[in-house]
């Protein structure tokens, strides 16, 4: 019977087949964008063009193309299926991912690009010695774009095979050979370009998919989730908060990478740049934000959406993380047609979102560790140009090997230790940098360095990676071990039942309760005894970002204090004046 | 080089500036804090007070508190994004203007 079911929902979607319409869709986004790209080419001389679009970017601009770095395939796909499968507790996730850009707004973004040029190691090492800054903000800003790159390219790889039937392989040597192209022709401005493109694509599909879906339920979002309490399993607990936040430190850990993790994403920073002003980079803030939680109220409702029209038992069915409701909602409601263009749309996704972080990475290697470190600040455009170029491919092969390397690994924790490592590495550094005027170099360095070594070792040591990945096939011996016990256990527990017919006295109920209870007892230690079996995580949290921000900030402040620089601190009076009102910015 | 020096710290001692930084410091921290406050609560809510959330809203059928609350966050802080602005817009800039001119003589 569920084998029959099963090809019989697989045989009402177009999903994981060769999609005519799909691939039309999105060969004509890749011709448009390298058309854009070869435009680019011809204004892409100097490094402000390679790396700031030569300051040509307004506010406007600027926020659609801060938004798309922002909205991913995976944030769009996932989200929607985490809320089609969870409910409610998707909603409480999708929160969590727009509340860092409000810090970024308060907090870093005038200071940064008043100070700033190409990179935020240039408002650390503003008033600092150059060299040991900028190698440990390279370090910081590569391992950061490195891992995110990896859970893109991962992901890219599941989900274009999910949608297009492509191999996995194929799929990422496509991803990485026109992420390659655009950055490393049409740089900066193409990139924005290419960014902006998706960003309209994804919210006016998403816009369109709501609207039809409301469509179907009069328009009226009570309609909407009347409909999902009684569409799901879980009926009412639906719409309540679940499993998602059980240990408050642990949501606090998770909040807090989240929130300031935001505010030190070298590839957002970097946008920054691209603007002509201060003012700018504040607008584009305000316009990122409304579009990005407007973007995720789109996919809780698409979410929900999919629960109640397409129903969980198909999600599931095609993918058991509900990565296909937003794909298979588009095709119970717009068809094949409209299948194939959000297909399309999710492949542009990922493609921009993968060529912004290889930017910000190549950039990181040649502004910071070629022109900063090697060769001391003296360096040709030319050469910085060159060498940007070159880290471009060179990233872009990594990417690509790394993302076949870690084929149908789970990298879901990747994207959880961006976050912990942005948050712990860049930004405390950043932060004190701009406010602090006892801010030292060896406080910054040493505040970078603990940053990240912190953040990766209290992540492997985490039960995400400790427990789920590196003792995975014990994790597992036990939980089936369990699984057998608990078996057991129902099974004695029917059979005992099975005694329970109609006319019995009281007493033989009794007898049958007291038995079954007797099994039920029998069971509770052997099950907790093979519990105790289960490998435990040396460190408790799933996300470190609350200890590692903590010993980096700790660490920066406590060095600089041991040691201080005068001659950083003279310097103080020069930067604040900069960074207020901006006299002397890069224009 | 000395005389170009003491300009910056002339300017930094002026009572303009040290308005126009201190004002940018207090709406910074204060907005800061509003976010934490608005998003540890909801977090907060939901780890501590999980039957509130789960309250339908009262003629709303099946819709739970919680779904105007998450969203309400959402919301907020694009609000608080967009008081910032109003802010900066009105005074920042022109208290940012002041300064330049006196700078400029």
């Amino acid at each position: 019977m569920p084998q029959a079911q099963q090809t019989a929902q697989a045989a009402q979607t177009m999903i994981g087949q060769a999609n005519p319409t799909a691939i039309m869709f999105f060969v004509l986004f890749v011709l448009i964008t390298l058309g854009i790209t070869w435009w680019a080419a011809k204004r892409t001389r100097t490094t402000k063009d390679f790396y700031a679009a030569g300051r040509s970017i307004t506010g406007f601009q600027n926020g659609l193309a801060l938004a798309g770095d922002y909205m991913s395939a995976a944030s769009f796909l996932g989200i929607a299926g985490l809320v089609s499968t969870k409910g409610y507790d998707g909603l409480i996730y999708s929160v969590g991912w727009l509340v860092g850009w409000p810090i970024v707004m308060f907090l870093i973004s005038e200071p940064l690009r008043n100070l700033g040029k190409y990179t935020f190691a240039d408002v650390v090492a503003y008033r600092l010695n150059q060299r040991p800054i900028r190698a440990a903000a390279a370090a910081g800003s590569l391992v950061v774009v490195l891992t995110y790159l990896i859970a893109q390219m991962v992901g890219a790889g599941t989900l274009i095979k999910l949608m297009f039937g492509l191999p996995f392989e194929l799929a990422i040597v496509i991803t990485g050979a026109l992420m390659i192209s655009y950055v490393l022709f049409g740089g900066m401005i193409a990139t924005t370009w290419v960014q902006i493109i998706k960003a309209v694509l994804l919210l006016g599909g998403a816009t369109l998919l709501v609207i039809l879906t409301l469509g179907k339920l009069n328009f009226s979002y009570v309609n909407l989730f009347n409909q999902a309490a009684t569409a799901t399993p879980l009926g009412q607990k639906f719409l309540e908060p679940g499993g998602l936040v059980t240990s408050p430190v642990d949501a606090f850990s998770l909040g807090l990478a989240l929130m300031f993790g935001t505010a030190g994403l070298p590839h957002i920073l970097m946008r920054f740049y691209t603007v002509p002003d201060a003012k700018a980079a504040r607008k584009s803030v305000f316009v990122a934000t409304g579009f990005i939680g407007y973007f995720y109220i789109l996919t809780v409702t698409i979410g929900f959406g999919a629960a109640v029209l397409v129903g969980q038992k198909v999600i599931m069915g095609i993918d058991a993380g509900g990565n296909m409701a937003g794909p298979l909602l588009a095709e119970a409601l717009g068809g094949n047609l409209f299948l194939g263009f959000l297909s399309a749309v999710a492949f542009a996704t990922i493609l921009a979102v993968v060529s912004g972080l290889t930017l910000a990475g190549a950039s990181a290697f040649s502004h910071d560790l070629f022109v900063g470190v090697i060769r001391r600040g003296q360096a040709s455009e030319k050469d910085e140009v060159k060498v940007a170029k070159i880290a471009t491919v060179g990233l872009g092969a990594t990417a690509i090997l790394l993302g076949i390397l870690f084929k149908g690994q789970n990298v879901a924790f990747l994207v959880g230790l961006t976050f912990a490592i942005a948050a712990s590495a860049n930004f405390p550094a950043l932060l004190m940098s701009i406010t602090w005027k006892k801010f030292t170099t060896a406080g910054a360095v040493t505040s970078i360095y603990t940053g990240l070594i912190v953040a990766v070792i209290l992540l492997i040591l985490s039960p995400t990676v400790w427990v789920d990945i590196v003792h995975k096939s014990e994790a597992a011996a036990v939980a089936k071990q369990v699984k057998t016990i608990e078996d057991a256990t129902k099974a004695k527990i029917a059979d005992i039942e099975k005694q329970r017919v109609g006319g019995l006295n009281a007493a033989k109920v009794a007898e049958i309760d007291a038995a079954i209870a007797a099994v039920k007892k029998d069971a509770e230690p052997q099950i907790k005894t093979a519990k105790e079996q289960m490998p435990k995580a040396i460190f408790p949290l799933k996300n470190p970002g609350i200890y590692s921000m903590a010993a980096a900030f700790l660490i920066g402040i406590l060095v600089s204090l041991m040691a201080p620089d005068k001659a950083a601190e003279a310097k103080f009076e020069g930067e604040k004046l900069r960074e207020y009102i901006g006299i002397g910015a890069e224009d | 080089m000395s005389s170009k020096k003491k300009t910056v710290h002339e300017i930094l001692e002026d009572e303009d500036f040290t308005s126009l930084s201190g004002q940018k410091n207090s709406i910074s921290i204060i907005l800061t804090v509003l976010e934490l406050v608005l998003y540890f609560g909801f977090i907060a809510l939901i780890a501590f007070n999980k039957p509130f959330l789960a309250q339908k809203i009262v003629g709303e059928g099946a819709t739970t508190i919680g779904i105007p609350i998450a969203v309400g966050t959402i919301l907020l802080s694009w609000v608080l994004t967009g008081v910032y602005i109003f802010w900066a817009n009105s005074k920042y800039d022109s208290l940012v203007k002041k300064v330049k001119e006196k700078i400029e003589g």
